[in-house]
């Protein structure tokens, strides 16, 4: 058999190496200079906005893990800012009731993954239209935890730092990333699991395979449905988690609407980081930097306008979507519910 | 031939879905060892069998024997535990998964948890070296040109130890060389133990390959026969139910002035390939002016330049003597040019819209379809509808089901029922054919020769060189980008035209 079709001329390894790593080698290379100029001038200062990125990435990640897992299933779930509301809310309760925070956490969890089970119901099984499936999360969320919430609750402690022996004096990142609280080390351990389990793994290629070509999955024998729900509830399960992150370990208490806007940075976060966990990490360290930055600079004695310092963090979740990520490959079936005949 | 060699019997299976009856009581049987093709027109209910007996659809009666037992089939998982594989017609491969990735889902070798990628590699070089399919296991899917991805999926089927083996329209995709090559393997798989079943409709291929034939027509089966008892002519016969014209009756052509001319055009496609090169030509009223060319070599971007859809580096076409803007399909439907897409999923119609809003695609914001004001007239977009769907016999419940619902075969007509019923100077006709049946394909050229025998010049762009021969008036021929030469399609034989197709020189070969 013969192609006539002709190739296009592949790159040299070179050009090719830059155009796959360029902009992600540039914004290291970025990143890096600053903090090592900025920790010469002010040593405190750098470490805490590297603390402060990787606190302010973990909900980022851990909302775009969700996603991702979704969406390569061919779920879109725009309801991660509601499911990690929800995890937030409960868990909060679960903490002021009981007082044992690995309760908390866990119905926190459990919270995420049942909301993720809804939305796998209504985009499954009913076969909506996912984005109003997710909007419709996020609206129950805001209202539901608005309603049920009462000032004054007191809560009874929050996840601690743990300092990992030595690692934890190492030069500037050594606070940053070995002095954390559990949920923050299991953020850094789930990246690496989700990428392992969604490209190593039998489970993880039917995943992508349901992502892709559902039918193609359907006619070898693969339960297209089963798939889909598993990976939007365990989705639903991290962005639980992320919520658990929010009121049990930075934060402590809940406020009404306190995700702002998380969850939907999250989806651009993973879009940003191509689908994929590394990515998805990377991105959410970048956004995360953005926003230490943000308000450290509001501290700082420039003559900006502080509104504009402020918007930092959403200039650039602009500016990467509109421009930087260029081509992204979108599950080819994302979106789409399927029908069996 | 005795009862216990049956690979596969299918005993009584009806199937109805909402307003078809698309099986009624059908039974067929498969020995070991043989390719038995099932013919039918499109929408004959080939497709629905193979899909039931491959556990995809559910049957309302019927039941199946494998080697003579009495088996259930639930689903796809059922029939790979029986040893049924399928090639279905749209490939199930994921398009950005690599040819192991693709040969192992749904039957995962593994590590401990880990895939285990390398086994799997050896495995699948191991079957393709025993049934000579050779196959880059590292590709990317859908980087393969489409035989190659036929053949993964027939390897995908025998890593799965399939050896009844139903490939649905496997040619349908493929350029005349590649289906040749298909044929050789289908022996050779039959040599190994294999068993066949071939769900085609085009007549030359089954008495090159079959050894039985199946014939089906509207959900039933209507006769059984073998390449040796029959010919081209009796299975169209069979198939169709009435006396087929296979040859086109056309008269010779006349003639006038020229209505497209395409001087010195050059396209440069998106990979930054120069794909057409500074080609011209012209066609006139009331002739026909095929394009042979096997797929890929520059075809597609010419007509994509023709017809709007595409703009070229350097070069004009003129439309009556006009030069037409590039990127503009409105200008052209407007000075009277009729467009038969390549692709007519992605080009010819929108499939979730129905038939009525299809028909009038083009000419929606005209009268008598535009309404006062901003409004649509309904009644008559669904009067006109109606009168296409009767005039160019398209099978279908009626003009408000969506164009999806449609076998190919009728989707064809709804294009061509669009394009061919407004006043036209110029026909662009690609593949006009592909994928229909020997009723269609005889009504489409006929609609065709027509349109030149009132003065439309047609531009016919083909890669079944019966359909280039036997429809065209002149031929081009088309190689990496250029035209090798212009003939008169009578006295030009099969074996010239394939010759200047694969690029020999039009004076070496004369």
């Amino acid at each position: 058999m013969q192609n006539t079709t002709t190739l296009p001329t592949p790159l040299s390894p070179w050009r090719q190496f830059t155009k796959q790593w360029g902009t992600t080698i540039f914004i290291i290379l970025a990143v890096v200079g600053i903090t090592i100029w900025q920790y010469i001038l002010n040593a405190r200062v750098t470490e805490a906005v590297l603390a402060s990125t990787i606190r302010q990435a973990t909900p980022l990640v851990l909302g775009a893990l969700c996603g991702l897992l979704g969406e390569r299933s061919a779920v879109i779930n725009i309801g991660i800012e509601g499911q990690m509301l929800l995890g937030a809310f409960v868990g909060f309760l679960a903490n002021v009731w009981t007082g044992n925070l690995l309760f908390a956490v866990f119905a926190a969890i459990l919270t995420g993954a049942l909301f993720g089970l809804l939305l796998a119901y209504m985009s499954v099984t009913l076969k909506m239209d996912q984005i109003i499936g997710g909007t419709v999360i996020n609206i129950l969320a805001l209202g539901l935890t608005g309603y049920f919430y009462q000032v004054g609750l007191t809560t009874k402690g929050k996840l601690l730092p743990i300092p990992l022996g030595p690692l934890a004096d190492i030069p500037i990142i050594g606070p940053a990333l070995f002095n954390n609280p559990p949920i923050t080390y299991a953020t850094f351990i789930l990246v690496f699991v989700v990428h392992y389990v969604l490209f190593h793994t039998k489970w993880g290629l039917r995943t992508r395979a349901v992502g892709e070509h559902p039918r193609a999955a359907d006619t070898l024998g693969v339960d297209v449905y089963k798939v889909r729900y598993v990976n939007v509830i365990l989705g639903g399960a991290i962005a639980g988690l992320a919520g658990a992150f929010l009121t049990l370990e930075a934060v402590g208490s809940f406020e009404r609407a306190m995700t702002n806007g998380r969850g939907f940075v999250a989806l651009a976060v993973m879009i940003f980081g191509k689908f994929t966990p590394f990515g998805a990490w990377g991105a959410a360290l970048l956004f995360g930097f953005a926003n230490a930055m943000q308000t450290q600079l509001q501290f700082a004695d420039i003559k900006i306008a502080h509104q504009f310092i402020g918007m930092l963090p959403y200039v650039l979740t602009i500016v990467v979507l509109s421009g930087f990520v260029g081509r992204t490959h979108v599950p080819a079936a994302d979106g789409v519910p399927y029908d069996k005949e | 031939m005795t009862e216990e060699n049956l690979a596969l019997e299918i005993r009584n299976v009806t199937k109805q879905f909402p307003g078809v009856l698309a099986n009624d009581n059908v039974s067929f049987d498969l020995r070991k060892g043989e390719i038995h093709a099932l013919l039918g027109e499109n929408g004959a209910g080939k497709s629905t069998l193979m899909n039931v007996v491959y556990g995809l659809y559910a049957q309302d009666e019927g039941e199946f024997f494998i080697d003579n037992k009495l088996v259930e089939i639930n689903g796809p998982s059922d029939a790979i535990n029986y040893g049924i594989g399928m090639v279905h017609q749209h490939f199930m491969l994921v398009p950005v998964f690599s040819v192991v990735e693709n040969m192992i889902l749904g039957a995962e070798v593994t590590k401990g948890t880990s895939l285990d990628l390398a086994r799997a590699r050896r495995e699948i070089i191991e079957i393709s070296q025993a049934y000579g399919l050779e196959v880059d296991p590292d590709a990317i899917v859908e980087n393969l040109p489409v035989g190659v991805q036929q053949r993964v999926e027939i390897l995908k089927a025998l890593y799965r130890k399939a050896n009844i083996l139903v490939l649905d329209e496997p040619t349908a995709v493929l350029t005349p060389q590649e289906a040749e090559d298909l044929f050789v393997v289908m022996r050779q798989l039959t040599e190994m133990g294999v068993s066949i079943i071939f769900i085609t409709h085009k007549l030359k291929e089954i008495l090159n390959v079959a050894d039985r034939v199946t014939v089906m027509r509207r959900g039933k089966v209507v006769g059984h026969t073998s390449p040796k008892e029959t010919d081209q002519q009796g299975l169209a016969t069979m198939m169709v139910g009435r006396d087929v014209l296979l040859e086109v009756a056309k008269e010779p052509a006349k003639p006038t002035n020229v209505v497209l001319e395409v001087a010195r055009l050059s396209i440069t496609d998106e990979r930054d390939v120069e794909v057409v090169k500074d080609i011209s030509f012209e066609v006139r009223a009331g002739e026909i002016l095929g394009i042979a060319g096997i797929q890929g070599n520059g075809q597609t971007e010419l007509i994509e330049a023709i017809t709007g859809l595409r703009g070229a580096d350097s070069g004009s076409v003129l439309l009556s003597g006009e030069e037409i803007p590039f990127e503009k399909p409105r200008y052209l439907v407007e000075h009277g040019m009729g467009h038969v897409p390549e692709d007519r999923h992605k080009h010819g119609l929108v499939l979730p819209y129905d038939l009525a809003d299809n028909m009038v695609l083009n000419t929606y914001y005209q009268k008598p379809y535009a309404g006062q004001m901003l409004t649509r007239d309904q009644q008559t977009i669904l009067k006109n509808a109606y009168g296409l769907i009767q005039r160019f016999d398209v099978r279908a419940p009626g003009p408000e089901v969506n164009a999806s619902t449609l076998s190919g075969g009728n989707q064809q007509k709804v294009i061509v029922g669009r394009e061919f019923s407004r006043p036209l100077k110029v026909l662009i006709a690609n593949q006009p054919t592909r994928g229909l049946d020997v009723g269609s394909i005889e009504y489409i050229h006929k609609e065709i020769v027509k349109m030149r025998d009132e003065g439309v010049g047609v531009l016919v762009i083909s890669a079944e060189l019966d359909e280039i021969l036997s429809l065209s008036d002149r031929i081009a021929i088309m190689f990496r980008g250029e035209i090798v030469t212009i003939v008169k399609a009578k006295g030009t034989t099969r074996e010239q035209l394939g010759l200047w197709m694969a690029g020999a020189h039009p004076e070496a070969a004369v």
